[in-house]
């Protein structure tokens, strides 16, 4: 007969509990908003009696988790970002050139004089003077080769040496481009990340997607090229020595050498030395400031190895001309004038305060390793957001009320139980959101009115399998159980189909689609839930209670 | 007193004309596929790549203001329409601003956005950009692949649950439904050239689910009739079924299609896409269900003939209990 356990209505009661308990700070959003924000400022190390007063809004006891809303609700900007990955290869090559000219320089007597020569970007070539000597050279050169640590790369070196006629050529091996590029993407998720921070805003959401790619949603920010500012430039900053200056940007530079334009003066080109001596990796740090003239200036300081280079370089070279270089223009290039020990410096130009303050926010953040290429931006207004949750929330209230209302007059007071249901079912909707801090968006808001719509189905069916049952007669507590066991396997195959799409549509989907999804496979789990347990559960207490002889469904 | 939309006993002969049905569901595929051929699809920028401005400002849109401003920037095919909608305030102008990709530009071009918002700006000076989005070529290869690839890995799914859980019969027919309405679905947005974008793979993603739900609801009564009555032909079963489950089927449309007309009447214009294409997915997927899927069904039929007559219509998942 009808019979539920005393645990199992505990345990249906409890949950339908908690839900309302992790749903509830949704209903007092700005608040818990305010109380979350403060929270997080406070953790953070500030303080302050607003921020206290701010934090207080929100008991503590209250659970404040909150259902995120979603680009296309508050507004803020989306960034998909390709890290150029390539763009580290050259950077390596260039950077190798030192070592295997001093690694060959003791063999010159076998192998006769060393010249590079131009190359692709991805490759150094060297030609060696006397051809004989080649055994001996690739010997040496290969003896600069390093094992790589990755699961994938064992066994194998960083860089592969093949000879070619008189030249040697050396050029990264697979497996280290493999892990060159993870690398890569990886510093590149990390220097974005902490750009973003710098800024400080909420719940920035920065993902690596894919091999080579990175995406980046931030609520609340104007424009996506606002953002873009912030986390685009490279800020590579480089210490080089000068070979020459000149007017002529299509010189031909010598070979290991390059034409950078100047900053400040127009038709003004450097050229300079292609090997760093300091790179901006190396900064510890870097603070707008002034110099002695009053103008702004970035001072900066070296880690110890950084420090050490600088300082014999600058011993080495007094009187020379020494360029600091960012993002391939030349900022300035002072005149070595003393020996610099200690490792700290400034950086001259023409910068207005501001500038400086954004290039020491760059150099403190550290250099993007390579460059960002962007293939898809959005900005969403944050007013279209808010007109989009009006809208939504009409909407819900008026697809809610009528549906409220059609099940009131079709199924009369099962009508009522099957209501209750689907309001519990909308509750636990965001309780479960809030839970697992899923994103609200629109077509989300959509997924939660389809839930509304579906949710009663499972419900429908069992009424009407009660209404079949009743014309055979068999007492009102058998119709309504064997309604139950009757529908259960059409509610089962019904919603696992539609929550298999859910799935497919959340692991394939990106954006606002997930947002969907993810709405419609909660709002399916809760709606079986609602119905096979909650209302049964409601009516059985009815039951229980009344005992009619008959029932009218 | 009950509200009743179906009475409580049916006899609607679902199946005199099954040809018939068949057959007008053959023409409106054939229909839909002649719509694609002949016009495409309306493809968003999510699939074709290019910028989308969403403008608002408190004067008037002026259409060809803005086209002429925009000419001189030499960006290809630009499209500029008004939109207008019930839940806009007075002083709410708002127009869309569609811009090609850019011929031989693998990301997105900044620059042509910042050109774009100052010749708009010339025009309307009140002008605020409230969305601005930008889709590169690659990306929008890509979306179109996975979301091709969503839609099929979904039938499949799907395919092989239903397979698993009744006959293979039950499986093909109720596929064939949903391809139906996916068909249909697809015919339409390309005849009436709705925008079509990645919201709109979700909707054909619901319908799916829709579509199945319906079916599989019908095709639940059948078994469970197949097992009650072993003497009745299949055509009489099905019937039946879907007779005794009509009831059902118009409360549960019904209660869709109400929570989805209010939201394309009040939901803004930003979803209204979206909600058109689940809302004609409720109704043809209520259609399908009954006048394909079954029919299928029954031109496919199904083994009758079991060996342990008590439970074994499908085979060992079919009894599964939730």
């Amino acid at each position: 007969m009808l019979h539920i356990d005393l645990w199992k209505r505990v345990l249906i009661w409890l949950t339908c509990a908690v839900g309302l308990w992790l749903a509830l700070p949704n209903a007092f959003y700005p608040r818990v908003e305010t109380h979350n924000d403060a929270e997080a400022a406070i953790a953070k190390g500030q303080t302050g009696p607003e921020l206290s007063a701010a934090a207080a809004t929100w008991p503590d006891w209250l659970p404040s988790g909150l259902v995120n809303l979603g680009l296309d609700l508050r507004g803020g900007a989306h960034l998909l970002a390709e890290v150029q990955v390539g763009d580290v290869y050259e950077a390596r090559m260039e950077a190798m050139w030192p070592g295997l000219r001093d690694a060959l320089r003791p063999e010159r007597a076998a192998i006769g004089t060393i010249r590079k020569q131009p190359s692709a970007p991805d490759e150094i070539r060297i030609r060696i003077g006397n051809p004989d000597g080649m055994a001996r050279a690739l010997e040496v050169v290969r003896g600069l080769a390093r094992p790589i640590q990755t699961l994938t790369g064992v066994g194998s070196t960083d860089i592969e040496v093949r000879p070619e006629g008189d030249q040697i050529v050396v050029t990264l091996s697979e497996a280290e481009k493999l892990a060159s590029d993870d690398r890569t993407v990886r510093q590149a998720l990390e220097i974005v990340r902490r750009r973003i921070d710098e800024v400080g805003t909420r719940e920035p959401t920065i993902q690596r997607q894919g091999a080579d790619r990175i995406l980046i949603q931030v609520p609340g920010i104007g424009s996506a090229s606002e953002l873009k500012d912030i986390i685009g430039t490279t800020a590579q900053l480089t210490f080089n020595p000068v070979v020459a200056r000149g007017s002529d940007p299509d010189a031909q530079p010598g070979v290991g050498e390059k034409i950078v334009p100047a900053l400040d003066e127009e038709g003004l080109y450097y050229t300079l030395e292609s090997a760093p001596v300091v790179t901006g990796e190396e900064l510890v740090d870097a603070q707008p400031s002034f110099d002695q003239n009053g103008r702004p200036a970035v001072n900066f300081r070296f880690n110890t190895t950084g420090a050490r280079k600088f300082g014999d370089y600058t011993a080495e070279n007094i009187g020379a001309p020494f360029a600091i270089v960012l993002d391939d223009e030349v900022i300035s290039a002072p005149v070595i004038q003393s020996h610099i020990p200690g490792g700290s410096g400034i950086i001259t130009g023409n910068f207005t305060i501001e500038e400086s303050t954004n290039l020491a926010v760059l150099l403190r953040a550290g250099a993007l390793p390579a460059g960002l290429d962007f293939l898809e931006e959005r900005t969403i207004g944050p007013e279209l957001g808010q007109d989009s949750i009006d809208a939504g929330k009409v909407a819900t209230m008026v697809a809610f009320a009528a549906v409220l209302v059609f099940m009131f007059l079709s199924y009369g007071l099962f009508g009522i139980f099957a209501n209750i249901a689907l309001v519990l079912n909308i509750v636990l909707i965001f309780g479960l959101l809030s839970l697992i801090g899923a994103t609200l968006t629109l077509p989300g808001i959509a997924g939660i009115v389809l839930t509304v719509g579906m949710a009663v189905d499972a419900n429908v069916l069992v009424f009407e399998r009660i209404r079949e049952e009743l014309k055979t007669a068999r007492g009102p507590s058998r119709a309504i159980e064997l309604g139950y066991e009757k529908a259960l396997s059409a509610i089962f195959d019904a919603n696992i189909t539609t929550f298999i799409t859910a799935v497919i549509l959340f692991a394939m989907g990106s954006g606002p689609v997930r947002g969907f999804a993810i709405t419609l496979g909660l709002g399916i789990l809760t709606s079986v839930f609602t119905a096979i347990f909650v209302t049964r559960l409601m009516i059985v207490m009815w039951f229980e209670r009344r005992r009619p002889k008959t029932i009218e469904v | 007193m009950r509200l009743r939309l179906v009475p409580a006993e049916t006899a609607f002969d679902f199946f005199k004309r099954w040809k018939l049905w068949l057959g007008i569901s053959m023409v409106l595929i054939l229909l839909a596929f002649g719509s694609f051929a002949l016009r495409g699809l309306n493809y968003g920028i999510d699939f074709r790549g290019g910028t989308t401005i969403r403008t608002e400002s408190a004067q008037p849109v002026d259409v060809a203001g803005y086209r002429d401003a925009l000419g001189a920037l030499g960006l290809g095919d630009v499209t500029i329409s008004e939109v207008f909608d019930p839940t806009f305030g007075p002083d709410q102008n708002v127009a869309m601003i569609r811009i090609q990709a850019q011929e031989g530009e693998e990301a997105v071009t900044a620059d042509m956005i910042a050109q774009v918002e100052q010749e708009l700006r010339a025009v309307a000076p009140d002008i605020r950009f409230v969305s601005v989005e930008s889709v590169g070529p690659k990306v929008s290869g890509e979306l179109i692949q996975t979301a091709v690839l969503a839609v099929l890995l979904a039938i499949g799914a799907v395919l092989v649950y239903i397979w698993l859980r009744f006959e293979w019969q039950f499986a093909l027919g109720a596929v064939a439904a949903l391809v139906h309405d996916v068909i249909l679905t697809i015919g339409l947005f390309s005849e009436l050239q709705i925008k079509f974008d990645l919201a709109i793979i979700a909707a054909l993603l619901t319908i799916v689910g829709y579509s199945l739900n319906d079916t599989v609801v019908v095709f639940d009564r059948v078994r469970e009739n197949l097992r009650k009555y072993k003497k009745r032909p299949l055509s009489e079963i099905l019937n039946l079924s879907i007779n005794e489950t009509l009831s059902r089927t118009v409360m549960t449309s019904v209660t869709t299609l109400l929570a989805l007309v209010s939201l394309y009447v009040l939901g803004g214009d930003v979803i209204r896409g979206f909600v058109f294409a689940m809302i004609w997915g409720v109704i043809v997927g209520t259609y399908s269900s009954i006048f394909v899927a079954s029919s299928i069904l029954l031109y496919l039929g199904v083994k009758r003939d079991w060996t342990k007559p008590d439970k074994s219509a499908g085979n060992q998942f079919s009894n599964v209990d939730a």
